[in-house]
């Protein structure tokens, strides 16, 4: 008996994720998002320290941007595991379409820091005093590589919603 | 000079006294309304007990003018009076306990002036966001906070209303009292990050451009402090409203068994 319950669980959890398989993108996605801002907070202000509080350069647009994107990134990093929380609640959590909402979202940050933030608002460089373009040339090839690993797993779990509509 | 320094101590010792009062009271109800209804929580009188001491202890900082570092010491104070104190004393819910102590025909009248259209105009979470987070950019922009010390009576005013907003703004996102017209949690979670968003830009402003008479190492560790002190005491309000939507959207069967449908 215990191994057909187990397959009954299993069973519930492939329907009802398919239920809240919006539910899993989002909680995916802040979740990334949420790690991104952790990682250049932790990575680059308080270990490399490139980074710092305030530069003399940025700019009002660059401080609100900046300011945004701090509060949205604190906001995403809890809000993301009380739905996950809840996602395991309601066994229906979805590990592929998670992690492919998250790395989209982390990507995605990151993208947004490095295109718009670091060259159209110049808020600041990756790193001072040095050659800036293989820093630039890493950090958004990177980005547009996970973003890419994100996007096809969403898009992979996204086919298999409409599989099973399309067999009835 | 004498005669502004004894006006500023008589508010101080009046404020004092107003908290150790409304702990007093606090007590009083919750002991009274057990008699006739369900157990009043124990924590929540612990946390009203801590959000008035704190009060009552912040005010030792109102007239702190002259010192040197009076700005980041001044902007403890904003920690403790304006996010810290009024975050626990919303979760102390004093507006249930009040209605659910007076008598029904006067809680009838209190619930009738809470759905009146001036409260819940102010206490609507984009009104309560305007008048919190716009009342700090009026205090540390406009040069309103190198007055503050001259006058203890608008030193008194400024702090009043530095709590008042504070508690209108965390009570409007996380609705631990009755609310009559609750917005929705998205839209509550969509402010919240913004005035999230405009206390840390401001705390940046503060650090890069300090208000006038302001010595820039102060204004340095002010906005230092004021910027992650908020993010410590804000990674509360959302754990809180988060676990408020938790419970809100708990599901009413166990959906494990719904797929075998």
């Amino acid at each position: 008996m215990p191994a057909n319950s187990l397959n009954s669980i299993a069973y519930a959890n492939k329907k009802n994720r398919v239920v809240f398989k919006a539910r899993n993108f989002w909680s995916g996605l802040l979740f990334g998002v949420g790690l991104a801002a952790f990682i250049d907070e932790v990575g680059f202000h308080l270990l490399l320290q490139w980074h710092h509080f305030y530069d003399q350069s940025t700019l009002a647009v660059g401080l609100l941007s900046d300011g945004l994107f701090h509060a949205f990134g604190w906001f995403a990093t809890i809000s993301s595991l009380f739905l996950f929380a809840d996602l395991r609640r309601r066994n229906a959590f979805w590990g592929k379409r998670w992690i492919g909402a998250m790395l989209f979202g982390l990507a995605a940050f990151q993208l947004y820091d490095g295109l718009v933030q670091h060259k159209l608002l110049r808020l600041h460089q990756i790193r001072y005093n040095v050659d800036i373009f293989p820093y630039d040339l890493v950090w958004n090839i990177a980005g547009a590589s996970v973003l890419g690993i994100g996007a096809f797993l969403l898009l992979q779990t996204r086919k298999a919603v409409k599989k099973p509509k399309e067999e009835e | 000079m004498a005669q502004h320094l004894a006006d500023g101590s008589v508010i101080q010792f009046l404020v004092v006294v107003l908290c150790l009062a409304l702990i007093a009271a606090y007590v009083h109800a919750a002991l009274l309304s057990n008699r006739s209804y369900r157990k009043w929580p124990i924590y929540r009188t612990i946390l009203w007990i801590f959000a008035l001491l704190m009060i009552a202890f912040s005010v030792g900082g109102f007239g702190i003018a002259g010192r040197s570092h009076a700005f980041t010491d001044h902007m403890w104070i904003h920690l403790i009076l304006g996010m810290a104190a009024p975050l626990l004393a919303v979760l102390a819910a004093p507006m249930t306990l009040l209605l659910r102590t007076l008598p029904v025909a006067a809680a009838r009248k209190v619930s009738h002036f809470l759905k009146s259209p001036l409260p819940v105009f102010i206490s609507h979470p984009v009104t309560a966001g305007i008048l919190n987070t716009g009342g700090m950019f009026v205090l540390y922009r406009s040069g309103l906070y190198s007055l503050m010390d001259t006058a203890p009576l608008l030193n008194g005013l400024i702090h009043l209303h530095l709590f008042m907003a504070g508690y209108l703004f965390t009570a409007a996102i996380l609705c631990i009292d009755p609310s009559p017209h609750r917005v929705s949690y998205l839209a509550r979670a969509i402010l919240l990050i913004l005035s999230l968003a405009a206390h840390g830009i401001l705390s940046k402003m503060i650090y890069a451009f300090p208000p006038d008479g302001i010595t820039l190492a102060d204004a340095q560790s002010a906005g230092k402090l004021m910027y992650y002190g908020g993010d410590l005491v804000d990674a509360f309000l959302i754990g809180l409203f988060c676990w408020k939507w938790y419970n809100a959207a708990r599901p009413r069967q166990l959906l494990k068994e719904i797929g075998e449908k």
